[in-house]
């Protein structure tokens, strides 16, 4: 095994930056279904669940025709998915290689999780009919599970990534690879499965709210819409502001363990006790100038006493330093955002609980309609922030990205490929989902 | 212990044979819906409909194999994606199409563009196989070296066992959807849809045998260690089991017993898969066998527990899926079944805002405070029971604007 991983010798990396954006780009795609994938089974089974404890046909309904979406969402999640574990392969065949022994387990289990889903959101969808209504209500529970199940176990490999261990480095690659306490015994795994768990619900939340907001604006206000919207919109607002804490755990996480990633989310040029706190403003190699400083903040949110000492960018060469102004960048962005979203979230919830009742205001539904979209950004933002945070690596500090790239050629014309691919393909979910809306209520009732 | 993952990956490369490829058939059969006495519309939608529940279940066994791949072999797995890039990227954008296609087909009835949708579904559907098929020749005819893109980035796939697998692979989806569409076809009491699809599976059961024959002259040629492997010792056992049951499938379906032609058509498939296996190994790339190409101890015995885990819910959980398709449980009827009685709705708890309350600032404060440990999970926790008690006070609450 290791004379082999000296036989795939590092070849020209010519490629490397395409098969970054390409990478890149497929999960940009790919990450905004995978929130339905955790999020959406739950709202719908919740729907049925009201179903079979109310009577009442119009959840049913609902719960019929949210399922179709999720359906739609699957399967394009499923081959946007599959793209992704082409591309490990076709891009990272050194990754794979060297330490696919130690990771790869993560995905095994991911399989599974991820046949569970087909199987059980088949019977689902297409048993509306057939089934009887409790018998249907659980065939749908495996597929709520299975779909946090597959995102936990696909986030054990990233977190492994950023956190490695439970293997020995020989010539290069992993041997005595112990892939169970490299996954599940890091403990760096969990905040950002809890974070990408409350970012599901967040992002699949607002968007579904966002379409029966802007009917609201549209006129469309029928008790449907009413009951679709609150079901949506209380998952996204009970989420957004959780949040702000899972974040803050998250940041501490990472001030401990990947110090450098942190001082690059800040912009900390040089180690710093007591260190303010940037908004805003520009990463000009050595500090962050124009931006609006507020002093000892930062110490104090990474490690919770105001005159701590937090490591800058100078404790590593430059060389190992990612790209400081697009994680900063990014970071800011989806904190920026975030903190709107916990704001919408928490005005909703004081009218919901505190006046019994539904928001009034235009400008409310105005902003829930803003916040569907804003919330995928802030999503991709958030994964900018510790993928390219996490650069140059690909497994932290062991094996560096430009090591993993393929040899192959070509890479250009499969990433222009990609581009029209994706492009033809948002098109098709965009003209789907309008098509979803298109048709009339009575279709689905009792049919 | 170094070759059971590769018992796993056979085993998915059959499944996904015998079920993908049956799909990636019914696909072709759209395309080729023309001559018959069902009509076209008739038969297209008698294809797409047969495979709507088992699509997506049937696919994952793609990624099955690719996971099991890199995880036990991982040295194998990135030469071979590397040099095999340009098929796999084919195969990649083909899944893509079809599936994007499939989805949206479902949702257009008389739509415009209906005609475009389709004929990109069928392409696809004979563009996927077909590379696929093209990457198990580059493997099979010995084209693959070991490291990162060694072997030649055209040749490797566009070869003549390639091309050969590739254009089998795309026969016997044809040959399998036939079969299968045949019988659901009979299931569904569609007399014309079943005569039609007899006389496909007929003819193309014919068609791949011939290709399966004539492949073997191609690889005499192209690949003599592959094709010595295929008429020695167990791979020429497999073969002709698989031309056994091949006959015995043309026969039961002459006979319209058509569950049983499932069967043995699955079982034709099957045995080219193993033979082809026999026929290589102990060889899995040129000057690498599956012994040395397998991953260290533990890694293999965690890839065997997770399979075996793994199957004790896959397994029931296929059957049922199955079960319910081939019953007719998944159909879709005019009547719904049984439905719920109105309840009159309860009080809701009295203490859930207060549960919601403590939950939110004990969780709030430890996750905050805590630095590690069992405190912060239940911290984390508190905020899950938060957040679920909360979703139940703002979205179950009665519509006030009525």
């Amino acid at each position: 095994m290791t004379w082999l991983a000296g036989v795939l010798a590092s070849v020209d990396q010519e490629y490397l930056f395409q098969a970054r954006q390409m990478q890149a780009l497929s999960l940009a795609v790919h990450i905004p279904l995978v929130c339905f994938g955790i999020a959406f089974p739950a709202m719908v089974l919740f729907a049925e669940w009201r179903y079979l404890r109310t009577g009442d046909p119009l959840f049913r309904t609902l719960a019929r025709r949210w399922s179709k979406v999720m359906l739609a969402l699957f399967a394009v999640g499923v081959v946007t998915g599959t793209i992704l574990s082409f591309e490990l392969g076709l891009l990272w065949p050194e990754f794979m290689a060297r330490f696919g022994n130690v990771f790869g387990l993560g995905f095994t289990l991911e399989g599974f999780s991820f046949f569970v889903e087909a199987i059980f959101i088949g019977i689902y969808v297409y048993g509306w009919d057939r089934l009887p209504p409790r018998l249907h209500f659980l065939s749908g529970v495996p597929v709520a599970i299975a779909g946090v199940a597959g995102s936990l176990f696909v986030i054990s490999v990233n977190g492994w990534m950023n956190h490695p261990g439970g293997f020995e480095l020989r010539d290069g690659g992993a041997v005595d690879a112990d892939p169970w306490s490299a996954l599940f015994g890091n403990s760096y795994f969990w905040h950002e499965f809890v974070h990408m768990y409350f970012a599901g619900f967040i992002v699949a939340g607002f968007l579904v709210a966002a379409t029966y907001a802007w009917g609201f604006l549209r006129g469309r206000w029928g008790r449907y819409e009413r009951t679709a919207l609150t079901i949506a919109l209380s998952a996204a607002a009970i989420a957004a502001p959780l949040q702000v804490v899972i974040g803050d755990w998250a940041a501490r996480e990472v001030a401990t363990a990947q110090p450098t990633k942190l001082a690059a989310l800040e912009g900390l040029g040089q180690t710093t006790s007591g260190a303010s706190e940037h908004l805003l403003g520009w990463y000009n190699g050595h500090e962050v100038i124009y931006g609006i400083e507020i002093p000892r903040l930062l110490s104090l949110l990474a490690f919770h006493d105001p005159d701590a000492t937090v490591q800058g960018l100078d404790a590593v060469p430059l060389e190992d330093q990612p790209p400081v102004n697009v994680v900063r960048f990014a970071f800011q962005t989806m904190v920026g955002i975030g903190t709107l979203l916990a704001l919408l979230g928490a005005v909703y919830l004081y009218v919901r609980l505190r006046r019994k009742r539904l928001p009034r205001s235009r400008w409310f539904y105005r902003a829930a309609v803003a916040a569907g979209p804003l919330s995928v950004v802030a999503l991709i933002a958030g994964w900018i922030t510790t993928e390219v945070g996490r650069q140059p690596w690909v497994v932290y500090g062991v094996m560096r990205t430009e090591d993993a790239v393929t040899g192959a050629s070509g890479i250009p014309v499969g990433y222009g490929a990609l581009v029209l691919v994706y492009l033809g393909l948002a098109v098709g979910v965009w003209w789907l989902l309008r098509r979803f809306r298109q048709v009339p209520l009575e279709v689905d009732r009792d049919g | 212990m170094a070759e059971v993952p590769m018992y796993f990956i056979l085993a998915g490369l059959v499944a996904y044979t015998v079920l993908a490829g049956a799909d990636f058939g019914a696909g072709l059969w759209t395309l080729l819906a023309g001559p018959g006495r069902a009509g076209r519309a008739a038969t297209r939608d008698h294809a797409r409909h047969a495979m709507g529940p088992v699509w997506e279940a049937n696919h994952v066994w793609l990624i099955f194999v690719i996971v099991v791949c890199w995880t036990a072999y991982p040295v194998a797995f990135g030469s071979i994606t590397s040099t095999l890039s340009v098929p796999l990227f084919v195969a990649v954008v083909g899944i893509v199409l079809r599936g994007a296609s499939y989805a949206l087909r479902g949702q257009l009835d008389e739509a415009p563009g209906r005609r475009v949708i389709e004929n990109v579904f069928a392409l696809s559907s004979v563009l996927t196989p077909f590379a696929l098929g093209a990457v198990v020749g580059g493997i099979a005819a010995g084209r693959v070296p070991v490291g990162n893109a060694a072997g030649d980035l055209v040749t490797s796939w566009l070869n003549p066992t390639s091309v050969l697998v590739g254009a089998l692979a795309v026969a016997t989806g044809a040959y399998l959807a036939a079969v299968y569409l045949a019988a659901d076809a009979h299931r569904l009491g569609a007399r014309t849809l079943e005569r039609d699809f007899r006389a496909r599976a007929l003819w193309s059961g014919l068609c791949a045998g011939g290709l399966a024959l004539a492949g073997l002259i191609v690889v005499h040629f192209d690949a003599p260690p592959l094709f010595d492997g295929l008429t020695g010792g167990g791979g020429a056992a497999m073969i002709a089991v698989s031309a056994v049951a091949g006959l015995a499938t043309l026969f039961l379906v002459w006979r319209n017993r058509f569950g049983l032609a499932r069967a043995s058509a699955a079982l034709a498939v099957a045995a080219v898969v193993a033979g082809w296996a026999l026929a290589q190994q102990p060889r899995f790339l040129p000057g690498l066998t599956v012994d040395q190409a397998a991953a260290g101890r533990s890694t293999l015995l965690a890839v065997i527990v997770a399979v075996a885990g793994g199957a004790v819910v896959l397994v029931p959980s296929l059957v049922l899926l199955f079960r319910l398709f081939l019953l007719g449980h998944l159909d879709p009827a005019d009547t719904s079944g049984a439905t719920v009685p109105r309840v009159a709705q309860k009080a809701k708890p009295r203490l859930l805002p207060a549960f919601a309350g403590v939950t939110l600032v004990v969780g709030v404060g430890v996750t905050v405070l805590a630095d590690g440990g069992w405190p912060l999970a239940l911290g984390v926790l508190c905020l899950f029971a938060c957040a679920i008690a909360t979703f139940g006070l703002t979205a179950t609450a009665p519509d006030e604007e009525t």
